[in-house]
């Protein structure tokens, strides 16, 4: 039985529930139960199709029965298996989220009916991003999320959001036009859009040729990932979005965009002929975004600048081409999707405890709410880098790559990481001090809710508003559930980075994948490469010796 | 058979137009350009399925070497689909602009201007801490029962408030919650 046949599932039983909870528009309570059911089940399977291919080998399956390289071809390999069970456990952990939110503030005649059948498709898309092994249909994957989060960025049509969204949108859709052109030049050079089959016939094209598709691709997946001279847009529209959307756009869109870009690079055009350039732009990616972030008085603001910042490490690891190097940047993908995402969620209750996200409004939320604070500062410290978290093991993994890959630009880029990780840290250094250590009297706004008599915030009694619980059970509970997905990440980061290593070593072969797509049969071009490392790096030591 | 050259030049003006409408302010040109791009897009797609004049429908007669290739019309069919989505739903924000706003323009970022006009001074981090004044005032008793002051004796450890100087002794026991008892930051304006 082939593993992959299943794999349409995982697109196909979103895009059911989006039909079905679309048709339950009128009953709230019926919605919750079909999207989250659903997505549960989406995401068992995923674990199974994980755990299927976790020793190592890649699945195919033809849709519709047409052979590739004609029709459209579904993969499944450890990386693609490892992203979809990573993006499926955030994504439904923001659906508790906001299903939470919603059930709080009693969405009776909010028209935020529309919001499970759009999670449900931006979810479809997503995984069938991930698991395309054609160009076009991984073009169709983008196109799906991308209209499923134009409409999810703008719910309830605010000034702010429609500001916010007009922006993203035209990014969003020159992006996918460069995506489209590429793919027009492409299917006329090899007259094919599979990208096994792409994978052969690429290499007999000649150099220019080559370059000219190559720099098309990466500049359109660099647009969605946030890589930086492209990543404008980002900061500019996530913040106005509301707060689980904003999760699950920080969490999941950019990697998706990194996700491609790991595809081309490996796949596609492997080789370094790229490898320079690629890395001055982690460099800058890192640093820029984190100075953005340094300047930000909003925390939502702040985190959506880091996250352009840590798309600078995934690049650099993805630079490398090398076994260490993209293991380690798969083991980062996995990990800051996850971290991200929770210091997103945690933002949200702090916006709903606080008051505001501002860092003038909220203070004094360590006494407040001790339990938040306790969810903000794990993953803080983790996206920081502090040694016994995951985000500090991605670090160290990328860091030993670049020193064991000893080129001036590769150890600039060690030296740019570290420093990164440290503004990371005073950045949310910041946030720790104002938002929970110093007292409300302190800010430079407070919100009057921070001002309030104890007695009065314990019932949730805000100015105008009453009867609004402030923390939500399932609204903590679901971050609180993600943060520990996070802490797990470190626990199992020695397995974890065995299948990242291992998932790099058949992505810089390809022999795996072209076969599992073309058959047993097919020719694998041999790849101009200065020496692939042989032996997997190995994990990391988790201890705090190695410091950096 | 030849390259068909009105194609071409039709898609170049596409984009060309395309680009200039992209980069005005107004929205409904944004939009305008958007969907010559697609257009010009799909006109490149279409340009590589083959040389105008093979056969797009199957014929019994018909050589296999002379149809056109198939799969660019499917491409563009579900490309077109797309930029219909894409083009109803910025006429849908179009429209909720003017209504919100009345204009059919792109606007500034509010939060990113202030953040631009913020001076690189800030009050919390980086004024000076006039004296450290402590928490804890009181005399204690030591272990042996004779009182240990840590407050100094004298007057030589004074505090700046706004207006007056203080002994710190008296300072810090004055120190409440919100007093505003420090001097605030000659160049800062804000909230204090």
């Amino acid at each position: 039985m082939n593993i992959a046949s299943f794999a349409p599932l995982a697109v196909i039983l979103p895009l059911l529930g989006a039909a079905l909870t679309f048709l339950l528009i009128r009953n709230p309570r019926a919605q919750r139960t079909v999207s989250i059911v659903l997505l549960s089940v989406t995401l068992l399977l995923e674990c199974w199709l994980l755990a299927s291919v976790w020793e190592g080998g890649t699945a195919a399956v033809n849709i519709g029965g047409w052979l590739p390289p004609w029709g459209i071809v579904m993969v499944v390999d450890q990386f693609s298996s490892l992203m979809l069970v990573v993006s499926s456990s955030v994504s439904l952990a923001v659906l508790v989220y906001a299903t939470g939110q919603g059930m709080a503030d009693g969405d009776r005649d909010a028209p935020v009916s529309i919001f499970h059948p759009t999670y449900l498709i931006l979810v479809a898309g997503v995984s069938n991003a991930f698991l395309s092994g054609d160009l076009f249909n991984l073009y169709v994957g983008f196109e799906i999320l991308l209209t499923a989060s134009y409409v999810l960025m703008t719910l309830g049509g605010t000034g702010p959001r429609i500001r916010a969204g007009v922006t993203y949108l035209v990014v969003s859709v020159v992006s996918s036009v460069l995506f489209l052109i590429a793919i027009a030049m492409i299917y006329g050079a090899t007259g094919t859009i599979n990208m096994a089959d792409l994978a052969i016939k690429l290499a007999d094209l000649d150099q220019g040729t080559q370059n000219l598709l190559h720099v098309m691709l990466l500049v359109a997946f660099g647009i969605k990932a946030a890589v930086f001279p492209l990543s404008f847009w980002l900061p500019d529209s996530y913040p106005t979005a509301p707060a689980p959307v904003t999760a699950v756009f920080a969490g999941l869109l950019t990697k998706v965009g990194v996700y491609a870009m790991v595809r081309t690079e490996t796949l596609l055009f492997p080789g370094d002929t790229f490898n320079g350039p690629l890395m001055v732009a982690a460099l800058l990616t890192m640093l820029v975004g984190i100075l953005g972030a340094l300047a930000q008085s909003d925390i939502k603001r702040l985190l959506s600048f880091t996250l352009v910042s840590h798309i600078g490490y995934m690049v650099f690891g993805l630079a490398m081409s090398s076994v260490a190097g993209l293991g380690a940047a798969v083991f980062y993908v996995a990990h800051h999707i996850t971290i991200q995402t929770s210091l997103f969620l945690v933002t949200g209750l702090i916006e709903r405890r606080g008051g505001s996200s501002s860092m003038d409004r909220v203070a004094g939320l360590a006494k407040l709410s001790p339990l938040l604070a306790v969810l903000f500062f794990v993953p803080a410290m983790n996206l920081a880098g502090i040694p016994p978290f995951s985000g500090f093991l991605g670090k160290v993994g990328l860091m030993q790559a670049g020193i064991q890959l000893g080129t001036p630009l590769a150890l600039a880029l060690v030296i740019g990481g570290v420093l990164t990780s440290l503004l990371t840290l005073l950045a949310i250094a910041r946030v720790w001090n104002r938002a929970f250590w110093r007292k409300p009297e302190d800010a430079e706004h407070p919100d009057p809710v921070l001002l309030a008599d104890p007695a009065d915030s314990a019932t949730g009694d805000r100015a105008g508003k009453t009867n609004v619980t402030l923390l939500p059970r399932t609204m903590v509970g679901s971050t609180l559930g993600l943060v520990i997905l996070g802490v797990g990440l470190t626990l199992f980061a020695g397995p974890l980075f065995k299948v990242a290593d291992q998932s790099a070593v058949d992505m810089l072969d390809r022999t795996s994948y072209i076969h599992a797509v073309l058959g047993e049969d097919a020719p694998v071009p041999a790849i101009s490469r200065p020496e692939p490392d042989p032996a997997p790096a190995g994990v990391p030591p988790a201890s705090g010796q190695e410091r950096k | 058979m030849s390259v068909n050259l009105t194609l071409l030049t039709v898609m170049g003006a596409l984009y060309a137009c395309g680009i200039y409408l992209l980069l005005e302010r107004s929205l409904t040109r944004v939009l305008l350009g958007l969907m010559m791009l697609a257009n010009a897009t799909n006109l490149l797609i279409l340009t590589t399925g083959g040389y105008a004049g093979l056969a797009p429908l199957y014929g019994k007669d018909t050589n296999p070497a002379e149809y056109n290739d198939p799969l660019p019309q499917a491409l563009i069919l579900t490309s077109i689909v797309i930029s219909f989505a894409v083009t109803a739903f910025m006429l849908g924000i179009i429209y909720r602009t003017w209504v919100l706003a009345r204009q059919d323009e792109i606007q500034d970022d509010a939060e990113d201007r202030r953040v631009a006009k913020t001076p690189s001074f800030d009050a919390e981090d980086d004024s000076v801490i006039p004296v450290e004044t402590s928490e804890f005032p009181l005399t204690m008793i030591g272990t042996d029962g004779q009182s240990v002051s840590d407050v100094p004796s004298g007057a030589e450890a004074t505090v700046k408030v706004a207006d007056r100087t203080l002994d710190a002794g008296v300072a810090a026991s004055e120190e409440q919650p919100g007093s505003r008892n420090v001097a605030p930051p000659s160049q800062e304006g804000g909230g204090q």
